[in-house]
Order: structure tokens, then sequence, then C-alpha cells
């Protein structure tokens, strides 16, 4: 299916070859493998994203970009040079940590000021440097104050300007919104993408939390046991999962086994004995007939209605078991005759509207392009 | 020797306490009859087991020496003519301030205290860090090491280093072996052995704060100043060290304090002219039956170790300004 998609419109000066480039990296500690053969593009200027869960790899293929980890096989190039042995002091690259790291016995100043030091830039210059960068994170005034004077959301800052003074090629970033809390993380998503629109530095992020990755990404990188399981843009990722894993793990997803009984090149029908009836998909599977597949429905792609709808295929009846008002959309658990439960997102449209009761008898329907047939 | 012992000990763990800065959370803690006995007890056992002997050996340290038993005359007499009369002598202070062996005697010990300090860090951090750093099971048992030596008497092991070190022993038979020399070396009865007992003696209780500083220090920073451009090394000055300073202090203290009453190792590995206050007190208190001039020593030593501790908590605090 629509597997890897490159970026469109993401990346602001597409070149040809790719920035930082990952060439069949394992890592392997003792008998478990943590990364396997895995091979990623990332283009200048991206902001691509690890996502995964916890264990998936993602940390470990970070720090093997940073250098803290020695890849057991594979290269790692950036900008064309192989930096696979480059140890981490000597890498054009800068991490900002998921724990932010700060030292506790410097200054704010001289948290961000310590990376130039270490390049022994002239001191009229670092000063300008870290003024500079300290008031692109917005604290201005706190050069003087030692990272415990600091709230979460301003240290997350401080790390972040520590990170960016040196003017990496690459910056990497461990779960950067993971310890914030809930609003300053909406606050704070949008800020690292304007900064990073406005340096242009490539972002490697990793994350477990996929509405982050959905927010910050150009693109998205699933991971699981140490391999990358899709490469594609956020609305690729959700709209086209290309396994059940993928679909699983964005978002929310009704996810039925089926049997593929008719193959066709523009449409395939599949028999779902959990749904008790066949979905239509109106295009073509690769897959071998009567193969087992999984067709995943998203909830807010199914329509409830009081009347039965017109259209001939994909449409259910069910009775609605459970109600959840969010204010914007209202989530249905819907019965289906066969025992099966469904999972339905409905949009707020109107306000006054006599809405769907509980023990109410409903009728289903998705658009035929809606399903997403998967065959692993 | 015994009231000596007692109050050298005590002013180790009021130090420790002072370090740690406990003295200050102990302040810090209000209401409750159950806290407060908590609190109630350290101090009531510092009370009985410091206060009182310190009184004590003031007391001494300011009246005259006498032949009786105890051999000092009392502070406090009732005269026959019903006068309560408090007789306070500073001879013995004027007697210790005019006598160049007994400053000789302190300038000695701080020096002999301060050196093995020295060299105490120098092997202790190391060592510590090595700990710090070995993996899970290998680190359980290079700690279990470190502190094994405690589980035999101190005076033992230190008997152990005079047959170590004298003429017809090991490392004498070694070096003469090796042909580095062909008649015995003189080592037990130097500076060296001094120095040597004390570094010996006095080791765990430099590893044991410095490992916990080490231990906890966060390895991420260590990456984030690796990441930042930052060799190893420098690292090493510019984070670890910085960042494992209390731990410095502390086994500092615990070593410097001590030894600077130490009077077991100058008395058993030192020579004739190893002087240092410790053995000095105990001459005057056994020797010369001479209680008040001991007690005068003792009483100076304890305020240039308070000293000592004052002045380091002001640099801490100073610090925690910062």
């Amino acid at each position: 299916m629509n597997a890897a998609v490159t970026a469109v419109g993401a990346v602001p000066q597409a070149s040809p070859a790719p920035y930082v480039r990952i060439d069949r990296l394992t890592k392997r500690f003792g008998d478990f493998v943590a990364v396997r053969q895995v091979s990623l593009e990332i283009q200048r200027g991206e902001i691509f994203c690890l996502l995964g869960g916890s264990g998936c790899g993602k940390t470990t293929l970070l720090r093997m970009l940073a250098g803290f980890e020695t890849p057991t096989e594979g290269a790692i190039y950036i900008d064309g040079v192989d930096v696979t042995q480059v140890p981490p002091y000597e890498r054009p690259v800068n991490m900002m940590f998921q724990s932010y790291a700060l030292f506790p016995h410097m200054t704010v100043a001289q948290n961000v000021a310590f990376g130039l030091k270490q390049d022994g830039t002239g001191r009229a210059e670092i000063e300008s440097r870290v003024r500079e960068m300290l008031s692109m994170v917005q604290l201005d005034g706190y050069e003087k104050r030692k990272p415990h004077q600091l709230s979460g959301g301003q240290r997350q800052r401080v790390a972040l300007a520590r990170a960016l003074v040196k003017r990496p090629k690459l910056l990497l970033l461990d779960e950067p919104l993971g310890a914030l809390d809930k609003k300053l993380r909406e606050h704070t998503q949008f800020e690292l993408v304007n900064l990073q629109e406005k340096l242009g530095v490539t972002f490697v992020i990793v994350t477990h939390d996929q509405e982050e990755a959905m927010t910050l990404a150009s693109r998205i990188g699933v991971m699981r046991s140490g391999e990358i399981l899709q490469v594609g843009t956020p609305a690729d990722i959700y709209e086209f999962p290309n396994s059940r894993f993928v679909a699983d793990f964005i978002g929310s997803v009704n996810m039925v086994d089926g049997r593929l009984i008719e193959d066709e090149p523009d449409h395939v029908r599949i028999e779902c004995a959990q749904l008790g009836g066949i979905v239509y998909v109106d295009h073509g599977v690769s897959s071998p007939p009567d193969a087992p597949v999984s067709v995943a429905i998203r909830p807010e792609k199914i329509q409830l209605s009081r009347e039965r709808p017109e259209q001939p295929d994909n449409v259910l009846q069910g009775v609605i078991t459970g109600i959840a008002y969010l204010g914007d959309a209202t989530r249905y658990l819907v019965r289906l005759p066969t025992g099966f439960v469904l999972r339905v997102t409905a949009p707020n449209v109107f306000r006054h509207e006599e809405r769907l009761q509980h023990d109410e008898l409903v009728w289903l329907q998705w658009h035929s392009s809606s399903p997403v047939v998967v065959t692993r | 020797m015994a009231l000596i012992v007692a109050g050298g000990g005590d002013a180790v763990s009021t130090s420790v306490g002072v370090v740690t800065g406990l003295a200050g959370r102990f302040a810090a803690i209000r209401g409750g009859f159950g806290r407060r006995v908590v609190i109630a007890l350290p101090y009531a056992w510092l009370a009985v087991f410091f206060l009182v002997p310190f009184l004590i050996v003031l007391k001494i340290a300011f009246s005259n020496i006498q032949l009786s038993m105890p051999p000092v005359e009392p502070v406090l007499t009732w005269t026959a003519d019903h006068v309560l009369q408090l007789r306070v002598h500073f001879s013995n202070f004027t007697f210790v301030f005019g006598d160049r062996l007994y400053l000789a005697a302190f300038v000695n010990s701080l020096q002999v205290a301060g050196v093995s300090t020295l060299f105490a860090l120098l092997i202790g951090y190391p060592m510590a860090y090595g700990i710090a750093r070995a993996p899970g099971t290998w680190r359980n048992i290079l700690f279990l090491l470190v502190v094994l030596p405690f589980f035999t008497s101190f005076l033992l092991r230190v008997y152990a280093w005079m047959g170590l070190l004298g003429r017809s022993g090991p490392i004498n038979a070694l070096l003469m072996y090796l042909g580095i020399t062909h008649e015995p070396v003189q080592l037990l009865q130097t500076d060296f052995a001094v120095y040597l007992g004390m570094v010996y003696s006095y080791l765990p209780f430099m590893v044991l704060p410095l490992y916990s500083a080490i231990e906890k220090l966060d390895l991420t920073l260590l990456e984030a100043a690796a990441d930042l451009g930052c060799r190893p090394t420098k690292a090493f000055f510019t984070i670890t060290l910085p960042l494992t300073k209390e731990g410095i202090y502390a086994g500092c203290l615990l070593v410097f304090i001590p030894a600077v009453g130490e009077y077991v190792i100058p008395a058993l590995l030192g020579g004739p002219d190893t002087l240092m206050i410790g053995r000095v007190v105990w001459d005057e208190f056994f020797g010369n039956r001479d209680w008040p001039v001991a007690s005068a020593l003792a009483i100076m030593l304890l305020l240039i170790l308070s000293g000592f501790v004052l002045l380091l908590q002001r640099v801490q605090a100073q610090e925690a300004e910062a």
C-alpha cells in the first residue's frame, strides 16, 4: 500500500541528497537487539519524529545519532560526512534531553554559554549569542537564576536555548514536551515549530505521544521492536497506515478481521464475521484471495442516523450502549447484532439537536473509501 | 585519655552534622510531642556524653595542679571564713603559649593531618569514582572491601603495619630480594610511616562520603557536557568535581579532624621526634600527671577544629547563595 511517502511541501529547500542518512543501523545490547537494520533519510530543515512505545528502540536510535551509543552495524551520515565513529563532543549535533540535564551548579546564562565556551568562542560573542538565544526563548532577565529556581517550562526553554545556541546542523529532542503539563505542552508545541522554522535547524524528535508527533512533525517514523514500520507525513500515517500496528497505534480505530472474497483492481469485498456483513472498499488490495486481512475504520468516518441510509453497501444496524459527550464531539459505542462493539465519533454541529439516546437503534454507514485494509 | 578520646569522637559527629546540615534541619522542624522527643534524644545524648565531659575538661583547664586525687585544685572552694571562692587560673594557657614545643606540636599536627587528608583525597577520589561507576555486583563487592578493615580492631591494624614496616618485615625483605637495597631501610618510626598509617586508616572515611556523592551524580549531565562539545577530562573538572564538592568537604573533614588529634598512629609508627598534639596531651596527662595543662591543650585543639568547621560552613553557605 501507501508506504514511505516522501514529505510534500514540508521541506523548504528539498535537496536531492538527504541531510541525515542512516544506513542499515543495528544496535545490540548482548542478545537484545534494540535497533534492527534501520535505514532512514531525513531532509534539511525537516522535523522528523520517531514515534513508538517504550522499548521500541527510538531512544537508542536517537542516542546513536548523538554519539552516546556506538552502532553495532551500519553507518550514519550527516551532511554527507560519515559520523558513525565520531565521539559526541565532536559531532555537529546537539541534543535536548528528556530530563533537560541542566547543570545545577551553573546559572541560566552559564548553562547556555557552556557549549560556546567549549569551542573557544570569544567572550563578547558568547555574551551576545547567549542574550539573543535567551530572548528567543523569552527568558530575558533570567540569566542569573539557577535551574532549581525555574519552573518546568522555563527549564525546558533553557535546555532548548542551550542546545540551539551552537547552531547545530541537527537538533535531537528526547520527549521534549514530556515533562510539561497539558496547557503548557500545547503552547510550547507551536513555539517549538515556530523556532524551528525561524532557525531552519533540522529536528529529530523522539516521542511516545502520537498527538505530539502529529502536531510537531513534518514526517513521522513509527517504530516497533527496533524496526521502522512506516515513514510518512502525519496524514499519510493516519489515513494510510500500512499495518495493523500503525493503524492501532495512531489514533483510535475499529479493527476487524476479515477474509477477501472478491478482489478486483478497482474494488474489493471483504467478509467480516465480526460485523456480520461484507465490507466494500473502493480500491484494490495487493493480497492473495481468501487471505486473512484486517479492516481498520476510524471512528470519525462512521456516520450514525435514525433513518436507513440510501447507499447500498457498508450499512449496518446497531444499538447505542455508551455515550460520552466531549463538547466538540460525542463518542458512541454501538453494539452490532453479532455482539461486536464499534466506536463512532460524531461532531456536534448543531446546538439544538435531538441527540441520540442510550439503547436507541441506529443505522451506521461509511464511505467505501474509508476502510483501510491491512494485511499484516 | 578517655576524656580526650570521647571529646574527639564527638567533635567528629557534630562536624558531620554540620556538613549535612542536620542541625539546621532539626531547628526547622516544629510542633508535635513525638517530634520533640525524637529531636531531644540526640541532644540529651550529646549533653550527657559531650557537654558534661567537656565542662569537666574546661574546669580542669582553669585550675591548678595539686598533689591529690584527682591531681587538681577545685575551682570552687568554701573557705574557713564562709566565703565561696572561685579561682580561675589562666596559668595553663600562658604556659602553653609560652612554650614553643606546644606550638610546634600544634603546627606539626595540622600539617600531618593536612597532608594525610590531601593524600587520602587523591587516592580516595579515584577509588570512590571507580566503585560508583562499577557494574552492579562489582560495586557491592568493592564497597564491602572498603568497609572490611572495620571488621578488625584499629589498633590491630596499626600493629600489623609495624610488622610490615619493620627492619625484618616483608617490605624490607622484598626490597632486598629485588636488589633495590642491600640492608634494611628504616621505614618504621619515620614520618613516612605516620603518613602511611594515617592515609591507610582514614581512607574509608574519605571514600564513603565521596562514593555517595559521586553515585548520586546524574550521568546525563556528563552526556549533556559531551554533547555540547566538552571532552571527558574537562567535563570531570567542570561538572563532576564541582557537583561532588559536598562529598569532598565531608570526606576531608572526616579525615582531617580525627587525624589532627591522632595519638595511636604517631605513637606506634612515628619516631621519637614525631611531635603531634595527641601524643603531647597523653604525655602531659599520664607522664607528667599535669591534668590542667593536658586539658588546656585539649580545649585549644577543640577550638582550632571548631574554627575549621565554622570556616567550611561559611564557605558552603556562600556557595549555596551564589
